[in-house]
């Protein structure tokens, strides 16, 4: 219990906007454990992204969290005022963004971006600042760190320029990372770089991590664990092997076979039917029962969450409880 | 097989082949920049024009019917070499044979219709469609203009077309922008499709898609090719994708074809390292927590790409020879092509 570097329950951000209010994170409960690595998956507009802000605190109006504890090492983070979670932000809990010029600065030099960050939260010399943003390079594998210090963002290319901003969120070791799509752009060749250094921070330094993306081939090889969002909520969770191997939830299923994969070569995927519904005043219920082969009456009811198995969580009313056997 | 006269039957002649094809991109200098440099030339110095080889003398067929994937990383020229085939982009050099015969020796009617002939599906479906059309206009434009369709059919034919790549046909007096994504790129083939051509250039057509709507798109691609016997240039950087659709599959690395084989082939048994490399980095929903380990080193730029083999830096086996001499395709099995100095040691 107490290894747990973040404990999210029942938390829910909504936006309210002049054409309603969108639930883009509607009472989700999930945890990561130090050194950890959970995969947050889910299309676009699922909320996954809103939840990572959330947990961050980077929530601007009209958004807001309206309900809910996001308890990181026990602390409730909602309680916090903005002094407070400055303290937090960049020091203890770090993010990643898929665009990396969202965290770099164009017009500064990346030894001025590094020990400015440094110095935000320790108070050390600018001498030991610029030797921990050395070596924070060197260990996302950057060549000739000394030499690249000195080098404007433009200078780097995009993979290189994605660890400079791994490298600035490692500055402070923090407890908990929340990457955001951080390798989606990149190529196949450099993103497995970039997740074998993630790999091995996890594993070295303890630090928790939150992987979010749509992209279930990459958290199958760098997850732990799995949380599946659609339409604003959690609808299953569990292990990598758990949810990939037998999901029992019937979106979860229909995404899994909607990814090309080397046995099904040639023939037809199976698709999910439709598409995700729009979140503005979302209808209470099941919001996956209009494509979902299973649905009927019941789904017309929200369904809560259940606990099928030991280390699962589901949200549904009719489980594929056969994958079980 | 090749260079039959134009009276061969249609099986036997590939629709595309690619003869030496390269495609070079340089800087237009304006004045001052050309009064420099020939005051450099005129003082003895030697000025050189900074030159992207995108494509690089590639050779490539594909025959009737069949799915080619071509697969590279971002900046090796895939798209360029889509471009090119699809007739859109002139190449700087070697020849474009469509159904056997030169293009260049087309007249403007006969350039025409092999146009037609070849269409492409484009990656952002924000960008590639009109926001300033409706969806019909869109859709039935080509064929009114190129006079497949008179106007009294115009209303018949796009709905046919609407149909088929799964819109609903009451949707047509919208604009793009009340589409989704998905919907959109199913506008984006309606208009390929309206002008009835054999061959489809997709390059990355499903890279914006989410999940569960790319495999809707891509299964539609599958249905197309049954029912109207299309031939696809299928350009990815999706191995996944690539791997599940595709007959033939070619492997660019920095404007050149490296290895080119079977899909079944080319998957099982990789012969280039970069091929074999990329292979081992793809993500795959059927491994499990693994151990990440990256081929070192960034894709160099096009503009100063390294000497001999373009891998030679991050290539695991390299030889003093691959630095100094380029690799050429050679047949290391059948219908499987690499280049590499591996194969001739």
């Amino acid at each position: 219990m107490n290894d747990l570097t973040l404990e999210v329950q029942g938390l829910s951000t909504h936006f309210f906007t002049r054409a309603g209010v969108v639930k883009a994170v509607d009472d989700i409960s999930f945890s990561v454990a130090r050194g950890r690595v959970l995969g947050l998956v889910g299309e676009s507009g699922s909320g996954k992204s809103v939840t990572g802000f959330s947990v961050i605190g980077l929530v601007d109006p009209p958004g807001r969290i309206t309900s809910g504890k996001i308890l990181f090492r026990g602390r409730d983070l909602t309680k916090l005022d903005e002094r407070e979670q400055r303290d937090l932000r960049g020091n203890r809990i770090a993010m990643i963004f898929q665009d990396p010029m969202m965290t770099l600065n164009p017009v500064l030099r990346i030894d001025t971006q590094m020990i400015e960050t440094v110095l935000a939260h320790d108070s050390v010399s600018r001498e030991v600042a610029r030797q921990r943003s050395r070596d924070a390079l060197g260990m996302v594998g950057i060549p000739s760190p000394e030499e690249r210090l000195t080098s404007y963002p433009h200078q780097f290319s995009g993979g290189m320029r994605q660890r400079v901003a791994i490298a600035i969120a490692l500055l402070h070791r923090p407890d908990l990372i929340i990457a955001d799509e951080p390798t989606t752009a990149l190529d196949v060749t450099i993103q497995a770089q970039i997740l074998a250094e993630v790999q091995r921070l996890a594993r070295e330094v303890g630090t928790a991590l939150i992987w979010i993306t749509h992209d279930l081939s990459v958290i199958a090889g760098l997850a732990d664990d799995i949380a599946v969002m659609y339409a604003g909520r959690i609808v299953e969770t569990g292990s990598v092997e758990a949810v990939l191997d037998r999901p029992l939830h019937p979106y979860t299923h229909g995404l899994i076979g909607s990814v090309p994969s080397r046995n099904a070569r040639g023939s037809r995927l199976r698709q999910i039917p439709g598409m995700t519904p729009s979140l503005l005043n979302l209808p209470a219920g099941c919001a996956f029962r209009s494509r979902c082969p299973r649905a009927d009456a019941a789904c017309a009811a929200d369904p809560p969450d259940s606990f099928p198995v030991e280390g699962r969580t589901l949200r549904c009313f009719h489980p594929q409880l056969e994958m079980m056997a | 097989m090749s260079g039959g006269p134009p009276a061969v039957t249609a099986a036997s002649v590939p629709v595309i082949e690619l003869k030496g094809i390269s495609k070079r991109f340089g800087k237009t200098l304006d004045i001052a920049a050309r009064m420099t440099q020939s005051a450099r030339r005129a003082m003895g110095s030697k000025v050189e024009e900074p030159v992207v080889k995108a494509v690089d003398r590639v050779d490539l067929t594909i025959n009737r019917g069949e799915v080619v994937g071509l697969v590279g990383e971002s900046g090796c020229g895939k798209s360029t070499l889509g471009r090119m085939v699809a007739g859109i982009m002139p190449p700087s050099d070697g020849t474009v044979l469509f159904e056997g015969r030169d293009i260049r020796t087309f007249g403007s009617d006969e350039a025409r219709r092999a146009k037609l002939k070849v269409q492409m599906i484009f990656q952002d479906p924000y960008a590639s469609l009109n926001p300033r059309l409706r969806v019909d206009e869109i859709v039935g434009e080509a064929p009114r203009v190129h006079k497949l369709i008179g106007p009294e059919g115009f209303d018949a034919y796009v709905d046919a077309q609407f149909n088929r790549a799964g819109l609903d046909p009451a949707y047509k007096r919208r604009y793009p922008h009340q589409f989704s994504g998905g919907q959109r790129q199913r506008i984006g083939i309606a208009r390929a499709l309206a002008v009835q051509p054999e061959f489809l250039v997709c390059d990355e057509a499903v890279a914006a898609l989410d999940v569960s709507i790319q495999a809707q798109i891509l299964n539609l691609f599958m249905d197309l090719r049954e029912q109207l016997d299309l031939t696809y240039l299928f350009i990815s950087h999706d191995l996944g994708v690539v791997e599940h659709l595709s007959d033939r599959v070619a492997i660019m690395y920095l404007g050149r074809i490296v290895e080119e084989a079977a899909a079944e082939e080319i998957f099982s048994r990789p012969n280039h390292p970069y091929t074999q490399a990329l292979l081992a980095e793809v993500p795959r929903i059927d491994t499990r927590k693994r151990q990440f380990t990256a081929i070192k080193g960034e894709i160099p730029s096009p503009i100063n790409p390294p000497s001999g083999c373009h891998f030679h830096p991050r290539c695991p086996h390299a030889m003093p020879v691959c630095r100094e001499r380029a690799p050429v395709l050679e047949t290391v099995a059948p219908g499987h092509r690499s280049a590499c100095h591996l194969n001739t040691q």
